[in-house]
């Protein structure tokens, strides 16, 4: 045993790191071609394949721009696609010619993703037409499947770096999403005939009311009854089918008064104009459809390329290797049923619970616990869908099928579906019942009023009360102001699912962290080493050997070898990768051996938690590199900020409890709760939420988490790279940002106020126009020039308010 | 004063083209993706061909 002497290395000064031409990585300078130097064989022959193709403009459009392919390439992945099965669940249209087919790519980030693929046919002969939709992140693919089938066009958008995301949800849906482009057919027809009706008014604007020619007076009318049509029946129908379904449910929604604001004004037009009494509404009806389509359309534009509601489908793969009879079966994952033999290799995903036949499985089960050290399991022992495995190739039998298996349950919980979320508990809806209450007692008190004063006037006031009156400006001030917050927290990288979310942020009380990968950075550990000495060569070895390792705590050692020290670059001859034990190799004729402490030193003497990466060369043990979880920039400040606001914070973890301590200097007053597994997390939200009657925002990162963040009042995805997959929740946060989250909070809060006097504003202008309306006077003119003042005075408000807002919490 | 009838048909007919052109970019998918077409405009659409060396 070496003494654990502890040595404080410091790292050497102003050291530059070079990073890989391909992929930014940092890295060593083993690995060069024409100039320049790349991290691994894998991005250098990515290189290699561009500059053969002449697609060099790839590096010149953005530095950096390629994604490291992870892991070793395996040949045998995508097979599955070769079956018809795969083939026509993926394939959208297919005839003798060609096949076309659409992707989601996550990986597509920039200029440079797009010029490259839409360059394929370059590459490969066969594929005719590409086209990214950069918004969605889907590459449309058109290709002749008799010279390049489906698996090889696959195969390459994996091999530069674009692996496709098939997931088992692909198969089941093929929803197109078209949904948004009928609000953009409503605005436009909207806009269309709102302008002509506005054209067509001024001439009765301008000669106040007298037209000499009757002829032009009602052509103009007639003209107008046909442009209001359209708006009536085809634009404004949400707002009826909306006012309707709320009614029925004898709920008294926003959308109600808007509905009778506008059937009246409607009304009263097309009687005016059939009996040649006057010009009617139909400017004011047009303009407030149009407003508020536009300010609806502001606010639920939302990000195309995330997805708020994936379950356990989105995570796991289509294709699965079957063993029928002793020989390897592509298939997919929807035909899989109990006893099925299946093949899973390195990297790949275990899709149901099953019993370990054969091979050495090293599982790595941070997807579902959040543990994030792989285990080793013998022959015979239960896995649990979800895990990954790291290593070889392992044989298993599947003994529930993918429904039924343990993390997908968490799915079938009813609790699960629950209702919508935070759907009607907008402070908006009661607020527009208060408004309505108040303008249909104003009506009636005019229709009195008028009814002993001068009776012709009842109708007049009472209609024209409550077309003015009309809450849009109400609805405008929530729209514009939740839209333009929306984009606040867009800008820095929290992206919310709806607007209402919102409103439940401002709201919350109680905040529940996840610890791995959320408070922790999850490619990013300290790491001290203990131990005799290394000398530099001997620490180039063991970086030449970390190197190659797909273990997680080989690629920490690595990072933390290349940032503190100079390294020599070494080739590895015989290197082998022993499964939840470590690596071995030769390296200038020295056996070098990094793994466990059993591994190493042959018992296990690891008294700690921590996790340990142990080293010997030439079978003399060295000493071991301890790891710490790091905890993300600003989260100490963050913590002590949230608690002096009086917000209740909670720490939920799947991880033993080695970092108690330290995450109690963290967050002093927070309760700590260690070894949860996901349905623990879940039964712990749902405990504050009942019986402590809290408001609980959730912010975890891993599937582990994606039972407690639906179940929380709001649930935060954190995601180091927003292209990654995150469960479903109500918003996806940048993990740089974690810190950031009080400003987050006190900005939702904000919002509120910003609502609120944009409100009284309105409320301002209602009163003028009411006044008008009730001692039926309003003309025709009067409400056409009120009405879009108002909205443009609100508008205006509301984005002064909410940039000013976010500009004093630093957003 | 009659021409203006025709005048105003015609404009509300013009008006109705943009409309009738608005709907078809839309249903064409010119609005999906803001942000592709503004990169792609500026690529060089020839990859030279030539550096393909069989050899």
């Amino acid at each position: 045993m070496p003494e654990t002497q502890r040595l404080i290395e410091k790292p050497s000064k102003q050291k530059k790191i070079i990073q890989c031409y391909h992929c930014g990585e940092s890295c060593d300078s083993s690995i060069e071609a024409d100039g320049h130097f790349f991290c691994c064989d894998g991005c250098s022959f990515v290189y290699n394949l561009l500059k053969e193709n002449g697609l060099c403009n790839y590096y010149d459009l953005s530095t950096t721009p390629g994604i490291k392919v992870k892991g070793k390439y395996n040949s045998d992945k995508f097979s599955f696609l070769d079956t018809p099965e795969a083939q026509q669940k993926l394939i959208t249209f297919k005839d003798e010619k060609q096949s076309q087919v659409s992707f989601y790519l996550p990986q597509v980030h920039c200029a440079s993703c797009i010029w490259l693929l839409e360059n394929l046919h370059s590459i490969q002969t066969g594929i005719s037409f590409s086209k990214i939709n950069f918004q969605r992140k889907e590459i449309f693919i058109a290709f002749d499947h008799n010279q390049t089938p489906l698996r090889k066009v696959v195969e390459l958008l994996a091999f530069i770096g674009y692996e496709p995301y098939i997931s088992l949800n692909d198969s089941e849906e093929k929803k197109t999403k078209k949904v948004n482009r009928k609000h953009l057919y409503k605005i436009g027809v909207a806009g269309f005939c709102f302008s002509n009706i506005m054209m067509l008014s001024f001439p009765e604007y301008f000669s106040s009311g007298k037209i000499d020619e009757y002829t032009l007076k009602h052509l103009f009318s007639y003209i107008n009854l046909l442009l209001a049509l359209p708006i009536f029946f085809y634009s404004a129908s949400e707002f009826f089918v909306s006012a309707y379904k709320g009614l029925q449910q004898k709920w008294l929604n926003i959308d109600a008064p808007i509905a009778l604001s506008i059937l009246m004004a409607f009304s009263r037009s097309v009687y005016e104009v059939l009996s040649q009494t006057g010009p009617g509404y139909f400017d004011s009806m047009a303009g407030i459809v149009f407003f508020m389509l536009i300010g609806r359309w502001f606010q639920n534009k939302t990000y195309d390329s995330f997805s708020f509601d994936r379950d356990y489908k989105s995570y796991f793969p289509l294709g699965i290797t079957k063993v029928e009879e002793g020989v390897e079966v592509p298939s997919t994952i929807s035909s899989l049923k109990k006893n099925d033999h299946i093949i899973v290799r390195h990297q790949e995903m275990i899709p149901a619970d099953s019993v370990l036949i054969d091979g050495e499985a090293s599982i790595d089960y941070s997807f579902v616990s959040g543990e994030n050290t792989p285990v080793l399991k013998r022959k015979g022992e239960l896995i649990y869908a979800g895990a990954k495995q790291l290593g070889g190739k392992i044989e298993l039998m599947v003994i529930k099928t993918v429904n039924q298996s343990y993390i997908t349950q968490l799915w079938n919980n009813n609790d699960f579906y629950g209702d919508q979320k935070n759907k009607d508990k907008s402070f908006i809806h009661p607020w527009s019942r208060y408004f309505t209450i108040v303008l249909f007692s104003l009506a009636a008190f005019a229709g009195i009023y008028w009814a002993f004063v001068n009776p012709k006037n009842i109708l007049s006031a009472v209609s024209s009360a409550l077309i003015v009156a009309c809450p849009c400006s109400l609805l405008l001030s929530s729209t514009f102001t939740f839209g333009n917050m929306l984009r606040y927290f867009g800008k820095n990288k929290l992206y919310l699912k709806n607007a209402s979310v919102i409103e439940a942020l401002s709201r919350v009380n109680t905040i529940v962290f996840d610890k791995t990968g959320t408070l922790t950075y999850t490619s990013n550990a300290s790491v001290d080493y203990c131990g005799v000495p290394l000398t530099r060569q001997e620490r180039s070895y063991i970086y030449a050997l970390a190197k190659d390792s797909a273990h997680p705590l080989s690629r920490l050692v690595k990072e933390h070898l290349l940032r503190i020290h100079t390294i020599i670059p070494f080739r590895v001859k015989d290197f082998r990768e022993l499964p939840g034990k470590g690596t071995e190799g030769t390296i200038d004729n020295k056996k070098v051996k990094v793994g466990s402490c059993l591994f190493i030193t042959g018992f296990n003497d690891s008294k700690t938690n921590s996790a340990e990466v142990w080293v010997a060369i030439d079978n003399d043990v060295k000493g071991f590199y301890r790891i710490h979880n790091l905890y993300r920039e600003g989260v100490k400040e963050m913590a002590a900020k949230l608690e002096t606001k009086n917000y209740q914070l909670h720490i939920l973890s799947g991880d033993n409890d080695s970092e108690r301590k330290r995450l109690q200097t963290y967050f002093p007053l927070a309760p700590l709760m260690f070894n949860q597994s996901p349905q623990d997390k879940l039964e712990y939200i749902k405990e504050l939420k009942e019986n402590s009657a809290r408001r609980v925002l959730m912010l975890g990162d891993g599937l582990n988490d994606a039972g407690a963040l639906r179940q929380s009042d709001v649930g935060i995805a954190v995601s180091e790279n927003t292209s990654q997959f995150t469960p479903a929740s109500d918003g996806i946060l940048d993990s740089h940002n974690v810190n950031k989250l009080d400003a987050f909070l006190s900005y939702a809060r904000a919002g509120k106020n910003v609502t609120l006097a944009s409100w009284i504003i309105s409320i301002l202008y209602n009163f003028v126009g009411l006044s008008f309306a009730l001692s039926a006077n309003l003309s025709p003119m009067v409400a056409a020039i009120l009405m879009p003042i108002s909205s443009i005075t609100i508008v205006t408000f509301v984005t002064i308010a909410t940039g000013i807002a976010a500009k004093q919490r630093g957003l | 004063m009659s021409v203006l009838i025709v005048l105003v048909i015609v404009s509300v007919i013009v008006a109705g083209c943009f409309l009738a052109a608005f709907i078809w970019s839309v249903r064409k998918g010119q609005y999906d993706d803001d942000y592709a077409p503004s990169v792609r405009i500026l690529f060089d659409d020839t990859v030279s061909t030539e550096d393909k060396n069989p050899n």
